[in-house]
């Protein structure tokens, strides 16, 4: 175990079993995001009160799912950083911010998109869409940190404390805001009884949350990958891999 | 040669910090005012309604101390930072979370403290209740030292780069949010006579929580900042 994960930290190693995964998950993420959109647009029923608006959850819940999952996932690599002082997690924190902020965005987007119709209204001042919204400024300040500080070593070790202490806010801003006001529908999938979801739009959403969870994992190493290139440009590794 | 104790090394790093900042008063005053004109722009550019006036009093309060405090923020480390002695901080033999920490409440005591002392005439100024003002000081002796301790993170992590205001905000604000929501409804929920002793204990909570995790983090934070 430890010394699997050792070598995963090793540059030239990850960047060979990455780019021998990289054609499979994307191929099971092309699968599983075409079987999701059939069953999300065309078999499963409409909502009966929500009607055809109802199918934009498919987007809109897996989007908000991965907001947070790609934090809690860059919080553990900035640990795993800061800890062990692995040159990887610091590539995996800088190549995961982007694309958690962009689905923090289209969370957001397809929120209020749905929220028109629904609530009658873009925007409200509802619990979740304000964390999902502190989320997104959590993302930009980690990013203008990040781009701020030149050295590319600091900025990283920099970068991964400012994570690590927003992950101790999260949950704490979550509850303060949940408490300061609510409107949304509480939580209808992860209910430890029986879901209040029929499976008819369960499945598809399963399989939304699935693709998009292997699309993350495609885009994040494709990005580590050509940020590892960039780091690692005057090591004898990339040299033999380019000439 | 005689070693010095923690405790000594930690009085002697606040008695210097209020030392320096009454040697440049401008400083401490600047802060100050900036809380008042802040706040009496807000009835300017709406009705000066007293019912209007009297239902933002706590969140104008709250938002003006919170940006008071990130602009007088930067001050904690930036001059020790350029005249070198930010280093000897670093490399002295005690610990550097208790040094910072010793830094952050002598800068607490020149910035926050005197915006608790305006809050009450600011109050005045926005036909406060007497009876809310309690509760009004007490959130801010809660809050503002939460600010300090939260907010020095930020700047440690930001204290080598030339320029960094604007940038500090946007690390640090989004973090302020829990003590802004827990503060201002406090404020409100007193003043329409409902109990308090639930925001308060939670601020309470809060307080201890950044007492214990931001030292250590802020002293990380510089490490790597100076490294």
């Amino acid at each position: 175990m430890w010394v699997w994960f050792h070598k995963l930290g090793s540059p030239p190693y990850f960047y060979r079993l990455s780019g021998r995964l990289m054609p499979w998950l994307g191929w099971s993420c092309a699968l599983l995001l075409i079987a999701g959109l059939i069953g999300g647009l065309i078999l499963s029923p409409p909502d009966y009160q929500q009607g055809d608006s109802v199918r934009i959850i498919y987007i809109h819940v897996p989007s908000a799912w991965m907001s947070m999952f790609i934090y809690m996932v860059m919080a553990v690599a900035a640990a795993i950083g800061l800890i062990w002082r692995i040159k990887i997690s610091d590539v995996m924190i800088t190549a995961s911010a982007p694309i958690g902020a962009s689905f923090t965005f289209i969370a957001l987007v397809t929120g209020s998109l749905w929220g028109k119709p629904m609530w009658g209204t873009w925007w409200v001042w509802d619990a979740r869409l304000t964390s999902e919204l502190i989320l997104l400024f959590l993302y930009f300040g980690y990013m203008a940190l990040h781009t701020a500080i030149e050295d590319p070593r600091i900025a990283a070790k920099a970068g991964a404390i400012l994570v690590l202490v927003g992950a101790v806010n999260i949950p704490i801003i979550h509850y303060s805001v949940e408490w300061w006001s609510t409107l949304h529908q509480g939580a209808t999938v992860a209910k430890f009884d029986k879901p209040s979801i029929h499976l008819s739009m369960l499945i598809p959403l399963l399989l939304m949350a699935g693709a998009f969870k292997l699309f993350y994992v495609v885009n994040v190493l494709k990005r580590a990958r050509c940020e590892l290139l960039v780091r690692e440009r005057r090591s004898a590794w990339v040299r033999e891999l380019v000439s | 040669m005689n070693r010095i104790t923690v405790s000594e090394a930690c009085r002697a790093v606040i008695k210097r910090d209020l030392l320096l900042a009454f040697r440049h008063r401008s400083e401490i005053a600047n802060p100050m005012l900036f809380f008042i004109i802040v706040t009496s722009i807000f009835p300017l550019a709406m009705r000066p309604d007293p019912e209007l006036l009297r239902t933002i009093a706590p969140g104008v309060i709250w938002v003006a101390a919170l940006l008071a405090g990130i602009l007088s923020q930067e001050r904690l480390f930036r001059s020790d930072y350029e005249d070198g002695s930010l280093e000897q901080l670093v490399l002295s033999p005690h610990p550097l979370s208790l040094l910072v920490l010793s830094k952050i409440v002598a800068h607490w005591l020149v910035t926050g403290l005197p915006l608790i002392v305006l809050a009450p005439l600011i109050g005045i100024l926005f036909q406060l209740p007497a009876q809310d003002m309690p509760v009004l000081i007490i959130t801010l002796v809660l809050g503002t030292p939460l600010l300090s301790l939260v907010g020095a993170i930020g700047t440690a992590l930001i204290v080598g780069l030339s320029r960094g205001g604007v940038l500090l905000s946007l690390l640090v604000l989004p973090l302020y949010v829990p003590v802004l929501i827990f503060a201002t409804g406090a404020v409100a929920a007193a003043s329409v006579g409902l109990p308090v002793a639930g925001q308060l204990y939670i601020l309470g909570a809060l307080l201890v929580l950044s007492l214990t995790l931001a030292p250590l983090a802020t002293a990380a934070a510089l490490r790597i900042s100076l490294s």
